[in-house]
């Protein structure tokens, strides 16, 4: 069999499994008691278990297997769930996902986990340990039933209230053929006289036949031996039923404590499933190949390109017909490109899910307290961008943690809440999707941006005079800024936020920072909300075509030569007040320079900086199809892609932000 | 399978490349320049809807370059980074390995150029084996 075929399958499902364990933790967390939160992580670790068992991945299939034996005991209510618990859950959780990244890098999925391992084996030793102890007094009596603390007090509770409790031993006909069934038909009678509070092997290793002929129950009830006797021995396919009392050992203290979260008696711990119902329901999808959505996607750019041939050759002939026909197509095309391009959308949730556990670890390593609220996490962004955001939006997380929210002690000082409050938002305004990262820690201290700035020789110190407060807290995402004093494990690495915000704008997008002392800092990020069908102005160079995206543009302008400025080997213009570099394209894209009296001028901008672009000539501004230049030219200067235009040549889309950014 | 080799011309110069590398042959379309790219890179091309980029093979090699001609293709191949193509001066057949026999380069000429692998001699012709995905390292003008 080759694996490698469902490589792809075994990797969306874990991630998917993965997501779940993670959410889920975070609800265990909160209600330690919540069985179907603690049912959803058990039964993720054991898809997960059993997928990389046939993958091969094995310390995968090493730590979800203790991870499950750890909530067994969780689940059948043989141990509460401790803090350590948890915490191990977590680390356990980070590294499988670790390991699943390495897999899906074409790694080979191996990590160091036996300390994790360890860990769990720790959790689920405390457990038979005391119980060990206990069993002892009674070992003599029931030499063949393990009985852990928690049933043990079932069965003390339930025979205070007149029940019997019995061992009874099924062994089944040698040569029996449906185990399993016959199994089930003795528990079926079993729960008719009374309830089945154990069984040896387990009811599951009971039902995939993991026994040879007999096993034992330990069972309640208000009837008699006889009556149990007849009642199994009727199920057909049984040799013989050993029925003995069951005698309680002493009662030990352990257990009365172990018990305390148990609210009610639990007679039948089987019963109490019906929280189940509280899990959300997913929207119905199915999972398509990201090459079909792809290559759909391909096709109707294609597509759009024949339209706007069409329509010009409509226009060009003149007749109504056909004027009306490709109008119709036109209207049609838009609402399937709108469709279309709401394949590629998903909702940002699956980069926010991460942020729980992520913000509770960092918090807790900084030693602060911090409450993450989530809301938008259904917004929806194109699959490129949500791929791609997410280191950002860690870094500034991080940031916002180590940095944004005070320490414990000086929220005290302030006057404020201890447990800080980071919030992280999502939604739709226009064509453009916002992410806000919002702290309600001590803000910018400006001054001190300001000085670091100075000593870090950013800027001057008559510049730093001129700045609006906005303008001083945008130093922070200055190549070579870092504030943090101490250096933290955490955001202190060397890597600034000046990647965070080259990388948001190689998305198209923008990042704004508002701030107010002693109140919070707001990161705002603003995204396009697709990336591959943009408006975009053509211009020529010379012979030469190219685009400019509309969204970098603030107006075009004519310019005679007497109106260009020269200042410091620069030419300059004036643009309403203030004077704005003159860039001429012809010399960035090696053409030669054309002399003119008046020039036409696309004004683009970049964060704050704007900048005059020389042009030969405007052709108009069209709707057109990013493509990539593919990694064969990557990393040419100021340029961020291609696009096919209506005659189907190709035409390079000018990255204005490179071009500001020298 | 057996091996074969599409071959083609430069000047007089017969080169050949794997058969299983190659994705297609095209005649000349519009190429437009990619500004600040390397000398040799004429170019991108729209093929069938995927912008693809072209060298100048002639450049590369260190020939001459000329105008294109009726003969002139486009050799667009499927390398380790995405389909690239190279402009020859025509492509004329392709050989099966039973025809030619592969003979090693001289040490020499192996240290001056690493584009080429082998010489592959028939009865009535000689070319010189690429490897394609050499010609296309270092394509991006630091």
């Amino acid at each position: 069999m080759d694996l490698n075929e469902y490589l792809g399958l075994f990797l969306d499902e874990s991630i998917e499994h993965l997501q779940a364990i993670n959410s889920s933790l975070l609800i265990f967390e909160q209600r330690l008691d919540d069985e179907a939160v603690i049912d959803q992580i058990f039964r993720s670790a054991h898809t997960l278990k059993g997928m990389a068992g046939t993958m091969g991945y094995d310390a995968i299939a090493d730590l979800t297997h203790e991870m499950e034996s750890a909530l067994d005991l969780v689940r059948s209510k043989t141990q509460p769930a401790t803090p350590e618990l948890i915490d191990v859950l977590f680390v356990a959780a980070e590294q499988l996902e670790t390991m699943v990244e390495d897999i899906s890098q074409g790694g080979t999925g191996k990590l160091d986990v036996a300390t994790t391992v360890v860990r769990l084996k720790q959790f689920i030793n405390m457990d038979s340990e005391p119980s060990q102890d206990t069993d002892k007094p009674a070992a003599t009596v029931m030499k063949n039933f393990e009985c852990d603390v928690y049933s043990e007090s079932v069965v003390r509770q339930s025979m205070a209230s007149g029940y019997q409790a019995y061992v009874i031993t099924v062994e089944l006909s040698a040569d029996v053929i449906l185990k399993a069934a016959r199994v089930y038909m003795v528990f079926d009678r079993l729960q008719n006289l009374g309830d089945v509070i154990l069984s040896n092997p387990t009811s599951d290793e009971l039902e995939q036949e993991q026994f040879e002929t007999r096993f034992d129950v330990l069972f309640v009830t208000m009837k008699s031996a006889d009556d149990i006797q007849s009642e199994v021995k009727a199920v057909s396919e049984v040799a013989q039923v050993l029925i003995q009392p069951f005698e309680v050992p002493v009662e030990p203290a352990a257990a009365a404590t172990l018990l305390e979260p148990v609210e009610t008696p639990v007679i039948n711990p089987a019963t109490d499933t019906s929280n189940e119902t509280q899990t959300p329901v997913a929207a119905k999808t199915i999972r398509v190949n990201l090459e079909r959505i792809d290559r759909l996607m391909n096709l109707f750019e294609e597509f759009i390109i024949d339209r706007g041939r069409l329509e010009r050759i409509a226009a060009e002939a003149g007749s109504s017909d056909l004027t009306e026909t490709v109008e119709r197509i036109k209207r049609g095309t838009n609402e399937l490109q709108s469709l279309v391009l709401t394949l590629r959308m998903m909702p940002i949730e699956q980069v926010f899910n991460r942020f729980p556990r992520m913000v509770r670890s960092v918090s807790k390593d900084v030693g602060k307290n911090i409450k993450l609220h989530i809301t938008g996490a259904e917004t929806e962004l194109d699959r490129t961008v949500i791929d791609e955001i997410g280191d950002p939006l860690v870094h500034l997380i991080r940031n916002a943690v180590d940095h944004g929210i005070e320490s414990k002690a000086d929220r005290i000082l302030a006057g404020k809440a201890v447990e800080g409050n980071l919030s992280l938002r999502a939604y739709h305004s226009g064509n453009r999707v916002f992410i806000e990262i919002e702290d309600d820690g001590a803000g910018i201290n400006q001054e001190r941006v300001t000085k670091i700035a100075l000593e870090k020789g950013l800027l001057t110190e008559e510049e730093a005079a001129l700045l609006t407060p906005e303008e001083v807290s945008m130093l922070l995402f200055a190549p070579g800024f870092s504030t943090a004093e101490t250096v933290t494990d955490l955001s202190g690495r060397g890597v600034g936020l000046d990647v965070v915000k080259s990388k948001i704008e190689s998305l198209g997008g923008e990042v704004f920072v508002e701030t107010k002392r002693g109140e919070g800092t707001i990161f705002r990020i603003s995204l396009p909300l697709t990336l591959s069908i943009i408006s975009a102005m053509l211009v020529k160079l010379g012979e030469e075509t190219y685009a400019i995206p509309l969204t970098a543009i603030l107006e075009t302008t004519s310019l005679k030569q007497d109106a260009i400025l020269q200042a410091h080997r620069e030419k300059v213009f004036d643009f309403r007040g203030q004077l704005v570099p003159l860039i001429s394209l012809n010399q960035v894209y090696g053409l030669p320079h054309a002399e003119a009296d008046a020039y036409s001028v696309v004004v683009v901008r970049s964060g704050e900086k704007l900048a005059g672009l020389i042009v030969s000539e405007l052709i108009g501004q069209q709707e057109i199809v990013m493509k990539p230049l593919g990694s064969y030219l990557e990393g040419i200067r100021a340029i961020s892609g291609a696009t096919i235009l209506g005659d189907g040549q190709v035409a390079l889309i000018i990255d204005s932000n490179a071009l500001l950014r020298k | 399978m057996e091996q074969k080799w599409v071959v083609f011309q430069l000047e007089e110069n017969a080169y050949g490349i794997d058969v299983q590398s190659v994705r297609s042959i095209e005649r000349v379309i519009p190429i437009t320049r990619i500004p600040n790219a390397a000398s040799y890179v004429k170019g991108v091309i729209n093929l069938r809807g995927v912008v693809t980029p072209v060298i100048d093979l002639r450049t590369r090699l260190g020939f001459e370059s000329v105008e294109e001609t009726e003969e002139t293709r486009i050799i667009i191949a499927t390398l380790e980074h995405g389909d690239a193509g190279f402009i020859v001066d025509c492509a004329n057949e392709v050989v099966e390995a039973a025809d030619v026999r592969i003979e090693p380069l001289a040490d020499s000429k192996q240290d001056e150029t690493n584009y080429l692998t082998a010489i592959a001699k028939g009865e009535d012709q000689l070319f010189s084996l690429l490897e394609p995905n050499r010609l296309f390292e270092e394509i991006i003008h630091a």
